[in-house]
């Protein structure tokens, strides 16, 4: 250590000592402690407790909200997800294809696809096939009604994020592994299907449950589709008993609700991509 | 009727990446049940004619016939040929996701249309002559490097083919394992099955090749049986070459 010290280093220390940096960055720490608590003291001292249960935990009104908080609205937030996610999942995988094509028309088609619908805001895709799509073919009927335009819209959007993940996929699949499978006298399509996509989507799940995360939220946009009480999902219903009750609590516990989902779902992920990172 | 035709036929093959030239004309033949050794330097397109001869790379120009078929034919059904052409990689390239078994039953199911049953006797048939008959549900990941390499050889023999191609199979292997399956090849061999092996080996080309063919530069600098070859080369360049493969220790003189 000692040897490390330049002369000049050393004068200084002699003349006038220095606080070491082990020190200093423990005072460091002591001061963003006593930040933190200070923050806290001073949040609990102005806030209107009373007045934030009324509103955020009133038990009384949590009540009311069951047993269709569970069987309608978290459900229906599911099987959006879900079907969305399946939508966007094969969607994804065709543009992905279409994209590492050698037919260059498909590539063009599949990179606009994605910047396209990246660049909308989900939002907008969901009014388009709520409204816009009804409006300009008015005999069209969706599969399953609403169920099939919410499923198709969270598609549209999650294929083009989805297809990106595929693609970065199939590409970190080793050359070698498309070789070996067509030196064995594979086609393209049956090496594609039986060697080469199988390991992508192994070292993709982490990114696609992120995405469907992200599906899991974007489903509250149903809100602007006019919707029964039937197909109502945690957002929508939460609104509406907020209003109809007179209170924030609904939205509190809609908010729980979509948490309870998506804090195990991240940890599942990062789970995931430990495990991915420690296997390389 | 096969054993008139050559086994592999090449004529007149070149092949350029980009403005590359890495063969430069190579003529060359194997006849059925012949092993032929390829060694040459780093970088002299051994691995880019051994993957010319089915197709893995595009040849730029000239022939390459496999059992009389022009595989540069563009009519020819590629993926039938391949079938009857074993190609043995150095990463041996087994399928990750796969276990042992299916490693060696999915082609024959997906492309020859075997049953399962079929298929996983064959595959077993296999496994037993690499000597690997216990480790059918292992996962690539769960075996050394030799024991990758001999499924990876399984592999190809369970689609039957006429003919094998052997890439430096042994290159990525630890010294202690590469015995194993030069043992696994010299079986082949003995069986008389037609080889094409790129190797840095001497003592398996010595032993078991009918001829050794030694490329540098994109082309064919010299060719003949292995005592010739390996024992009294004619070339310098093959000279230069024995000299530091079998000597690597010895001070060079400078050039
Ligand atoms: N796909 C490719 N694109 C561009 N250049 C390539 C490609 N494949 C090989 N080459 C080049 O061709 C030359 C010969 O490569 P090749 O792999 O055939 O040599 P090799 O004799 O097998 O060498 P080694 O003993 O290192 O395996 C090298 O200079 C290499 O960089
Ligand atoms: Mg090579």
């Amino acid at each position: 250590m000692t040897t490390l010290i330049t002369g000049k280093d050393r004068e200084e220390t002699a003349g006038r000592p220095r606080m070491s940096p082990r020190r200093r960055r423990r005072i460091s720490r002591g001061v963003q402690y006593a930040v933190f608590v200070v923050a806290v003291v001073v949040v609990g001292a102005l806030a209107d407790w009373q007045q934030l249960q009324e509103q955020f935990l009133d038990l009384s009104v949590a009540q009311r909200l069951f047993p269709e908080l569970i069987t309608v609205a978290l459900l229906n937030t599911v099987v959006y997800t879900l079907t969305g996610f399946g939508v966007g999942l094969v969607l994804g995988l065709v543009v992905a294809l279409m994209r590492l094509s050698s037919v260059a028309p498909y590539r063009w088609l599949a990179m606009a696809y994605i910047e396209f619908f990246r660049g909308l805001p989900a939002l907008l895709i969901f009014i388009f096939v709520g409204v816009g799509v009804p409006l300009a073919f008015p005999g069209i009927v969706f599969p399953g009604e609403t169920y099939g335009q919410v499923a198709c819209a969270l598609g549209l959007v999650s294929a083009a994020y989805m297809a990106e993940t595929i693609r970065a996929g199939i590409q970190a699949v080793p050359r070698g592994q498309l070789e070996a499978a067509r030196t064995l006298g594979m086609s393209h399509a049956t090496a594609m299907r039986s060697i080469v996509i199988p390991q992508a989507f192994r070292i993709i799940v982490p990114p696609l449950t992120n995405e469907m995360v992200l599906l899991f939220k974007d489903s509250s946009l149903v809100l602007f589709l006019g919707v029964t009480l039937q197909q109502r999902e945690l957002t929508k219903f939460g609104r509406d008993l907020a209003s109809t009750t007179a209170n924030t609590t609904p939205i509190f516990v809609a908010g729980l609700c979509y948490l309870l989902v998506t804090v195990p779902l991240g940890y599942l992920v990062r789970r995931l991509e430990a495990r991915h990172a420690q296997a390389r | 009727m096969a054993d008139m035709t050559a086994a592999i036929e090449i004529q007149g093959l070149h092949k350029s990446f980009g403005d590359v030239e890495v063969l430069r004309g190579i003529d060359f033949t194997v006849a059925p049940g012949e092993v032929v050794c390829v060694v040459g330097p780093s970088g002299s397109g051994k691995s880019t004619l051994l993957r010319c001869v089915n197709l893995l790379e595009e040849p730029t120009s000239g022939t390459v016939t496999v059992g009389g078929v022009d595989m540069t034919d563009p009519d020819i059904d590629l993926d039938a040929m391949r079938r009857r052409i074993g190609m043995v990689f150095q990463q041996f390239n087994l399928f990750p996701h796969l276990n042992v078994l299916d490693n060696l039953t999915i082609a024959q199911r997906r492309v020859l249309g075997r049953g399962r049953e079929e298929a996983g006797r064959i595959a077993r048939e296999n496994l037993a002559k690499v000597g690997l008959a216990d480790r059918e549900d292992s996962f690539p990941s769960q075996l050394s490097g030799g024991q990758q390499q001999r499924v990876a050889i399984a592999r190809a023999l369970s689609m039957g083919p006429g003919l094998m191609l052997f890439d430096e199979p042994t290159s990525a292997l630890d010294p202690e394992l590469v015995g194993d399956v030069l043992g696994v090849m010299r079986t082949l061999a003995d069986e008389g099955m037609t080889m094409m092996v790129v190797t840095h080996e001497m003592g398996f080309a010595r032993d078991v090749a009918d001829r050794v063919v030694f490329m540098d530069g994109g082309r064919v600098v010299e060719e003949g049986a292995p005592e010739d070859v390996l024992a009294r080369p004619e070339h310098p360049r093959t000279q230069a070459f024995l000299a530091r493969v079998l000597h690597p220790n010895a001070v060079q003189p400078e050039a």
